[in-house]
């Protein structure tokens, strides 16, 4: 099962706990915006992935769970 | 004239020579060319007047809608409207001709190849089909809201040939079976006036079964957007929205929505009349048929013209006169878009995958051509200016980013900062994708495209600071907030 | 059972509990202000200030549970659960009673919406957060109020104290986001 991050960039308001939480995975901008890349959230941090989801403050945070690309 | 008859209505001779501003330069048009104009036929007519109603169906004929088709809360429906009360043909049997017979049309317009014409190239039998399929009634809105300041074709279409795109969205209507139909456009007094008389004609006339409401969007580079439309026809601001969901499975009113700029409609409406195969008979069998291109910067005759797809960009540019001095590069698509140094671009073939050949893209058919004695880097910084103040200012890379990046390109053109065309760079990976429309991203492909078709000129000013260039009088428009009102 | 019931034990565990509660109640609250100033440190990274102040707003709920629930079940007066929910119903000390119903029944509503949401949505979910600006004041004065302690010392200290923190993290917070509402930095 493919697990995938995705943020809407229009509720994030640059809170930064997605990064915080999963630093390996999901970068800041020099502005403090999220880089959430495209891939696959690695297997050691899936876990990880439906918290950062919850905590978001503004709920931006979206997780798309595939068997498909 | 009935959708029975699809595809065997004869195209009028080709007795207009091509329309308007021809130029000083001969025209070299492809070996086989086709007749040519076909939306801009009608033009002919004369450049100041719109061809009235009488005079569209004189040269193109009648709208090809059966003649039973009517419209009610549910939907669309075959046959003779009082008599399904009489039960001699129900309801539901009125429901199901009008979709086959809508499907049949949908099935033409995916033969014909057409795509669509505001910028991003899909499939429009693909996209009719797939609103089509959708649960419940559906809508159609017809994007006249030309946000690009580069391109004035939708604009021409619809104040020249207005018809042909009324009968595109009565047309998309049927195919999807729309209850509603709207045409967005710049929210401009005379422009809104003026269409709502035509349509007021048409409805005289009992043409149109699905009344069209015309919509004033502001002029704004991010209004025009496809969900921007979407969510200000749902009582909200003309601003972007996140997707999914896409708006051809819920748009307007939570309903399947089908957008389809106005060319592509103005196009269906003529594929609706002459069939699939007559529309392939201009263009490549890849990107089969016509469209419309408005040409500008430094040439003869700026103007909106028509071609066939595949035409290569010299080709064009000679129709409108040829470079009125050498051509430096050429920015294919608008401030969207991408630049491509004169020699690159020359032969490159105008269609999707002919321009995506050379790192290029269609976008909404805008060729603007940079003289040599212009700087390009000035002009993009104007551009970058333009496009940072025009976002959406929903997303924080694009509220942040877009300013900086214009900041790091002027500094670049204006200032001979050495490290500037690095910062361009970097600023380009941090913006691209990260918003939740494609405007960011315009702005890093013009941006990233001008530091590899200058590069040149990236060498020289870093070095040196300004060239003699900059003085020149800007080539790209930028409007300024007066035009607005 | 019954002295213990009726005695002056369950009636020091009401005004424990309840003492409890306002310090927790007091922690989340100053927490809250925090994480909505964005505050955040090396030691103290946001998505901890976040965790903290929901767990302590879980842990006053428990104990808020314990404070109404010793007081329902003491004999010594007569107030019942619907009092403690039914703001004003209780014939025993009814206005400063009536305030803690208040302030119980903000907290219950509070947490129940945090933890649902996700489904409910964020628009929703702040609108509703913000009844905790009504609920800890309130709180704190039915402790004033109804408390039979303020004669002693230091639990008037601890009131203030905890007023003081919930002034100081209130005014961070304000000064905070002021300026730019909603940008990064």
């Amino acid at each position: 099962m493919s697990l995938r991050l995705r943020v809407n960039m229009i509720k994030c308001t640059g809170h930064g706990l997605c990064a915080e939480l999963m630093p390996e995975f999901i970068g800041l901008d020099p502005w403090g915006y999220p880089i959430v890349p495209r891939a696959d959230v690695p297997e050691d941090l899936a876990d990880l992935a439906p918290r950062a989801v919850s905590d978001c403050p503004t709920l931006a945070l979206l997780l798309d769970r595939g068997d498909r690309d | 004239m009935t959708l029975a008859t699809l595809g065997e209505q004869e195209y009028p001779p080709d007795d207009a020579t091509p329309a308007t501003w021809s130029s000083a330069g001969q025209p070299r048009l492809p070996e086989h060319a086709a007749p040519l104009p076909r939306l801009l036929a009608g033009l002919a007519e004369g450049r100041s007047r719109s061809a009235g109603l009488e005079a569209h169906e004189r040269r193109f004929g009648p709208l090809p809608l059966p003649e039973d088709a009517w419209v009610d809360a549910t939907g669309w429906n075959l046959g003779e409207s009082g008599r399904h009360r009489r039960g001699r043909r129900s309801r539901a049997h009125q429901a199901r001709s009008a979709r086959r017979a809508a499907t049949r049309l949908i099935d033409v317009a995916e033969r014909s190849g057409l795509t669509g014409r505001g910028g991003a190239g899909f499939p429009t039998g693909r996209k009719l089909r797939s609103v089509a399929e959708g649960s419940g009634p559906t809508v159609v809105v017809a994007n006249g809201a030309e946000g690009e300041p580069a391109s004035r074709k939708d604009r021409v279409l619809l104040t020249r040939a207005p018809h042909l795109v009324l009968d595109g969205i009565t047309l998309a209507a049927f195919a999807v079976g729309a209850t509603r139909a709207y045409l967005a456009v710049h929210d401009e007094l005379r422009l809104v006036a003026g269409l709502e008389a035509t349509i007021a004609a048409r409805s005289v006339a009992g043409i149109d079964p699905v009344p069209i409401e015309v919509v004033g969007i502001e002029p704004r580079y991010t209004a025009s957007e496809q969900t921007s439309i979407v969510q200000y026809l749902n009582g909200g601001p003309a601003l972007p929205t996140f997707t999914p969901p896409r708006t051809h499975e819920r748009g307007v009113a939570g309903r399947p929505t089908a957008v389809n700029n106005v060319e592509t409609l103005a196009h269906l409406a003529l594929i609706a009349r002459y069939g699939d195969r007559w529309f392939r008979q201009a263009g490549l069998p890849a990107s089969p048929g016509t469209a419309l291109v408005t040409v500008s910067g430094d040439v003869a005759f700026p103007a909106v013209y028509e071609i066939e797809l595949g035409t290569p960009v010299g080709d064009a540019v000679n129709r409108a006169g040829g470079p009125t001095e050498r051509p430096r590069a050429v920015l294919m698509g608008g401030y969207f878009g991408t630049w491509l140094p004169a020699g690159l671009a020359w032969p490159a073939p105008m269609s999707h995958p002919g321009l995506r050949e050379v790192g290029a893209a269609m976008g909404a058919g805008i060729l603007i051509v940079l003289g040599e004695s212009s700087c390009g880097l000035a002009e993009t910084a104007r551009v970058l200016r333009y496009l940072a103040d025009e976002g959406a200012g929903q997303c924080g890379p694009c509220i942040f980013g877009l300013p900086a990046l214009a900041d790091a390109m002027a500094e670049l053109a204006f200032g001979g900062d050495p490290t500037a065309a690095r910062r361009v760079a970097g600023l380009v990976r941090l913006v691209e994708g990260r918003g939740a429309c494609r405007h960011p991203d315009g702005a890093a492909s013009l941006a990233s495209s001008a530091i590899s078709a200058f590069a040149p000129d990236v060498r020289w000013h870093a070095g040196r600071g300004a060239c003699h260039g900059v003085r020149r009088p800007p080539v790209l428009p930028v409007p300024s907030d007066l035009e607005y009102w | 059972m019954k002295a213990l019931l009726h005695g002056p034990d369950l009636w020091y565990l009401t005004r424990a509990a309840g003492l409890v509660t306002l310090v927790l109640l007091t922690a989340s609250m100053v927490l809250g202000l925090l994480n909505a100033g964005r505050f955040a440190t090396r030691r103290w990274p946001r998505f901890l200030v976040q965790g903290m102040h929901r767990n302590l707003s879980l842990l006053a709920l428990a104990f808020l549970t314990v404070h109404i629930g010793t007081t329902v079940i003491d004999t010594y007066t007569s107030i019942s659960v619907g009092n403690a929910i039914l703001p004003f119903s209780s014939p025993y000390k009814r206005f400063w009673l009536g305030l803690g119903a208040i302030a119980s029944d903000l907290l219950i509503v509070i947490v129940v919406s945090s933890l649902v949401r996700q489904r409910i949505g964020h628009r929703l979910w702040r609108v509703i957060h913000w009844a905790a600006y009504a609920c800890w004041p309130v709180a704190v004065v039915h402790g004033l109020g109804t408390g039979t302690d303020h004669g002693k010392i230091w639990v008037v200290a601890l009131t203030y104290t905890c007023i003081g923190a919930v002034v100081m993290a209130g005014t961070y917070r304000a000064v905070k986001l002021l300026p730019d509402r909603g940008l990064a930095r």
